[in-house]
């Protein structure tokens, strides 16, 4: 007996609104006094806006089970072309120090790195959900691990630290949502936290006192307490090390993040333009397209990494509102989406692909105020980007398909 | 997984409370950006797109007692460029010279304008001709930043003429940059450089306006105007002057080109200036908005100097003109009276222990002679036995209380101070000489205007506006204003009236008679003053101060001839000066009450 879904119109509403705006900033991202290539590309962006509604409409048709079935060989394929990218990647855009565009015979066809993301959310959640019971112990997270490790040693070694570091929101986010308790993320977080701390010895002396005493509380396996110990001594340690094998671009931005005002002419100046841009925005901003941060080219990067500032420049403190709170409505109905799932592996879905989305907004528009470094993550339905659209609406796409397969009616819920 | 659906609920829960608490935490963020910090940003971003392009003020407008124009502005050109760091900066210079011509030293002096305010367009030309300015609009595509500026330039009519009055304008310069009364210039503005445009500089500098250019990130000009409203630059009011310009000029045409000196004419009861001339003169429109080398070079260059204000800069030895000062401290202090005569007569010259004073005034002995009659002689030998029967203190103090060691006051700036002793005058020369090094000779000297005494020609010429009053000078003026009284000396009118008889005897019998003007009583005095640099075997100076109707005097003249050689022929300048003024109908101040 086939039965019929109901699409959850709320969620594609949602959607819809988000790329509808998103869309108009970037067509004000090319209105600049000089004109650029950058005032044709949302033509472009409207192109895959509609491929992107055709692939999404293709991956609400295909059922949960298919998705599951399919997941192992995609995620081999993906690896493989992840792999593939180190050696025959092309810099391109925003990108143009990484090697993440595949091109071939000089015709590029995307970046696969945006794909691999829903990729490896499938693939998370194939392994979490195979499993009885929540991990309980480091050793346990080995799978979990290697599942996000190998694509995200290829994607570092593009090297792409944005998407990186979306992997790792992707890997955490999961587990919490598989039913890990915090302590144990934690205690597998701590090695990477000594590492950010290290740079002042004093503040990490006093993680490595808490983590002592996390350890005496959760205790794990001696072993496992031991390599933990281990990790976070030679993290604090090794950190220096690493910062010197960092690229000169990597260290000036993790630089500037801590201190924007060092050198306001070159790398603290993205940050001071883009903050002068949404603080000059007021209340209800310059007016669409007239934004003078932009349209001077103050702005860098207006229709990428850089569009948020856009919306505040020219919407003001209204417009930004309105996205964010058309952001936080999207999540909510996603968690929820995951909450009323019929079976783990929908609900591990569901769950990996809004927290993506939530790591992409939360850095891309937490960097805009330096709140976040700068790591040239793109926002979700706003950015201009052919690969990011097509994966996000495939993504709306898969939400559906598991709103429509949940528990209860879609429609008659309060988001 | 743990896919209880309670536990699953708690975790959605969980979920769903990070997520609106890190929104509400961005969201909360930009309302401190954008709310609470607005006005900082909001400034932050207006400096990041527009910059100012200064308007300058038309200067105001100088005019004559009458209401003719000394200075006035015409059409002008700036050219100037806005770029956003040196280093660009440099490159649009020297791509602009492969357009224009500008010298490696023209890029520094630019760079330099621009380093003192690097927010303003940097001055390239402060006075560009039409011919440049429809080449460079031609260009215009090519040189973004490229700011030509409708720019009033000052204008003197009568150029020369006004020269030593007027003065001119000019871009201030560094150093002028650097002190207190110029503190709110910036570098490439113009200013008085001399004269009264330099005296009166505020006055005359108006308002600077403002216009906005928006530009890019390069500092490429966006748009124009229009992008705040501009602010209109306001014309300074005109100034009046007391200059009769018609006198001024005639003065000129008397010099010509050949005489070298100084010329001074002022109204006795008020102090007004009605003419100053230094001859030779300069052009001072070739000053405005950057003089050629060139020509500066040459002006420095000429002997007859003619950059230096020989009226109010200028000292020389008074000579006999200063036998006044001596008449005058006698008769205040009562030592001598007007027909009084003195025990040896003149024969030429004076024999003062084992020295021979000579007399240079008589063609062999006045033989002996009144007070009156020795002014009107100019005879040394009288005054040698004055200043014997004065003394030395009482010269000095005399000469100091008519003014002979102070300026005259005129409102012009860089007048000289007079070469005079200073009292207590024996004080001043063991000081100068050594206590043993001096004798009472001195009085000699200083009775007849020679010895440690050198004058400015506007000083004489005050010291006569007393002489031709009653005893009271005004400090010269030359615009229009209240200038205050001084009194110089006091004598009773029975005295005066002898002392202005004897001037006028100067000029219908005595040493200025070939000057004698049928009809009209002048008075006056002649001077011979030796050249200050013997070595140049020139000429002595030659001196006449006077004025004229004697009994009723309108205006007091004051010639020096550098090199003139004879008081007389100075007096006959100033005969003809005197003349051409009383001639014509006096002129009576434009009223200016009206604006």
């Amino acid at each position: 007996m086939k039965q019929r879904l109901v699409p959850d119109f709320t969620l594609l509403a949602l959607a819809l609104a988000l790329s509808v705006f998103g869309i108009a900033m970037v067509y004000s991202a090319g209105q600049t006094d000089v004109v650029t290539r950058v005032t044709s590309l949302w033509h472009k962006q409207l192109e895959w806006f509609v491929l992107g509604l055709i692939a999404a409409y293709l991956a609400s048709r295909a059922s949960v089970r298919m998705l599951d079935w399919l997941t192992p060989p995609v995620y081999a394929v993906t690896c493989i072309v992840l792999l593939l990218l180190v050696f025959i990647g092309k810099g391109f855009g925003t990108g143009a120090s990484t090697k993440s565009w595949l091109a071939i015979g000089g015709f590029r066809l995307g970046q696969p790195s945006e794909i691999a993301k829903i990729v490896v959310v499938l693939m998370l959640a194939k392994v979490l959900a195979a499993r009885r019971d929540a991990p309980k112990s480091l050793l346990d997270l080995w799978q979990p691990a290697l599942v996000v490790g190998i694509p995200w040693l290829f994607i570092m070694l593009q090297p792409d630290l944005g998407t990186g570091l979306v992997f790792i929101g992707i890997f955490f986010s999961m587990l919490f949502w598989s039913g890990c308790s915090w302590q144990l993320l934690v205690l597998a977080a701590s090695p990477g936290i000594s590492l950010v701390l290290a740079v002042s010895t004093t503040i990490w002396g006093a993680w490595f006192l808490i983590l002592i005493a996390l350890v005496v509380w959760y205790k794990p396996y001696v072993v496992e307490s031991a390599i933990i110990i281990a990790a976070n001594v030679v993290m604090g340690g090794v950190a220096p090390l690493v910062w010197e094998k960092l690229n000169p671009y990597q260290q000036r931005r993790l630089l500037v993040f801590l201190d924007p005002g060092s050198d306001p002419l070159r790398s603290g100046y993205h940050v001071i333009q883009s903050q002068v841009a949404i603080g000059s925005g007021g209340w209800l901003g310059k007016g669409f397209t007239m934004g003078t941060q932009k349209r001077l080219a103050f702005l860098p990067a207006q229709h990428t990494d850089f569009i948020f500032p856009v919306v505040g420049e020219e919407l003001g403190f209204v417009g930004v509102t309105v996205a964010l709170v058309l952001f936080l409505v999207l999540f909510l109905r996603c968690v929820r989406v995951a909450g009323r799932a019929t079976d783990s592996f929908s609900s591990l879905v569901a769950f990996g692909l809004v927290s993506t989305w939530f790591v992409h907004v939360l850095i891309n528009v937490g960097m805009t105020l330096n709140l976040m470094p700068i790591t040239g993550i793109p926002l979700p339905f706003f950015s201009y980007g052919g690969s990011f659209m097509l994966a996000c609406w495939i993504a709306v796409g898969i939400e559906i398909r598991i709103s429509g397969e949940g528990r209860g009616k879609a429609d008659t819920l309060v988001i | 997984m743990n896919f209880h659906p309670n536990d699953v609920q708690r975790r959605a829960r969980v979920a769903s409370g990070i997520l609106f608490l890190t929104i509400v935490f961005l969201t909360g963020s930009f309302f401190r950006a954008q709310v609470l910090q607005h006005s900082q940003y909001a400034l932050a971003s207006e400096k990041n797109r527009l910059r100012e392009v200064p308007i300058p003020a038309p200067r105001g407008q100088i005019y004559d007692r009458t209401g003719a124009i000394i200075a006035e502005n015409i059409p002008g050109y700036t050219v100037s460029l806005l770029a956003p760091g040196e280093d660009s900066l440099r490159a649009a210079l020297v791509r602009l010279s492969g357009t224009i011509q500008l010298s490696d030293a023209g890029i520094e002096t630019v760079v330099k304008r621009f380093r003192r305010n690097p927010n303003r367009p940097a001055v390239i030309f402060g006075d560009a001709s039409f011919d440049l300015v429809s080449v460079l609009e031609e260009h215009r595509i090519e040189f973004p930043g490229l700011i030509i500026q409708s720019a009033p330039k000052r204008y003197y009519p009568d150029g020369p003429a006004v020269a030593a009055l007027v003065g001119y304008t000019g871009e201030i310069s560094e150093i002028e940059l650097g002190q207190k009364n110029y503190s709110g210039y910036k570098s490439g503005q113009q200013i008085g450089k001399a004269g009264i445009e330099k005296e009166y500089e505020s006055r005359l500098r108006g308002q600077e306006g403002v216009r906005f250019v928006e530009v890019d990130v390069r500092g490429r000009v966006v748009r124009e105007a229009g992008a705040r409203d501009d602010l209109s630059p306001e014309a300074a009011p005109p100034l009046y002057t007391n200059i009769d310009l018609d006198l001024q000029k005639f003065i000129v045409s008397v010099f010509g080109d050949s005489l070298q000196g100084a010329a001074v004419a002022i109204e006795p009861k008020s102090g007004e200036v009605l003419a100053l001339y230094s001859a030779p003169s300069f052009d001072p429109n070739r000053f405005v908005g950057g003089v050629k080398s060139s020509y500066f070079d040459s002006l420095m260059a000429d002997k007859r100097r003619p950059m230096y204000n020989k009226v109010i800069e200028g000292r020389y030895p008074p000579g006999s003109t200063w036998k006044l000062a001596s008449a005058i401290t006698a008769l205040e202090d009562s030592v001598v009276k007007l027909e009084d005569h003195m025990p040896t007569p003149c024969n030429g010259g004076f024999q003062y222990f084992n020295r021979w004073f000579k007399c240079d005034g008589g063609k062999g002995h006045h033989g002996s002679l009144t007070l009156a009659q020795a002014i009107e002689q100019s005879c040394d030998v009288y005054f040698y036995q004055l200043g014997l029967k004065l003394g030395i203190s009482r010269l000095v103090a005399g000469g100091i209380s008519i003014g002979s060691a102070e300026k005259s006051g005129i409102d012009l700036p860089d007048e000289m101070t007079p070469v005079f002793p200073t009292a207590p005058a024996t004080e001043y020369y063991n000081k100068r000489y050594g206590v043993r090094g001096w004798s009472p000779a001195v009085s000699l000297n200083v009775a007849i205007g020679q010895g440690e005494n050198a004058q400015t020609v506007i000083n004489m010429a005050r010291f006569y506006t007393a002489i031709a009053t009653d005893g009271q000078a005004a400090h010269p003026q030359v615009v229009r204003g209240s200038s205050e009284k001084e009194r110089l000396f006091e004598l009773d009118s029975a005295n005066m009236a002898g002392i202005r008889a004897a001037l006028a005897g100067v000029v219908l019998r005595g040493t200025a008679a070939a000057s004698r003007i049928e009809g009209l009583m002048l008075a006056g005095k002649t001077g011979t003053a030796q050249n200050g640099r013997p070595e140049e075997h020139k000429a002595d100076h030659a001196w006449f101060v006077g004025f004229a109707p004697a009994d009723n005097p309108k205006v007091v003249v004051a010639i020096m001839l550098e090199n003139g050689g004879w008081g007389a022929r100075s007096a006959h300048i100033a005969a003809a000066i005197i003349q051409h003024y009383l001639k014509a109908t006096p002129k009576q101040l434009l009223n200016t009450e009206g604006n």
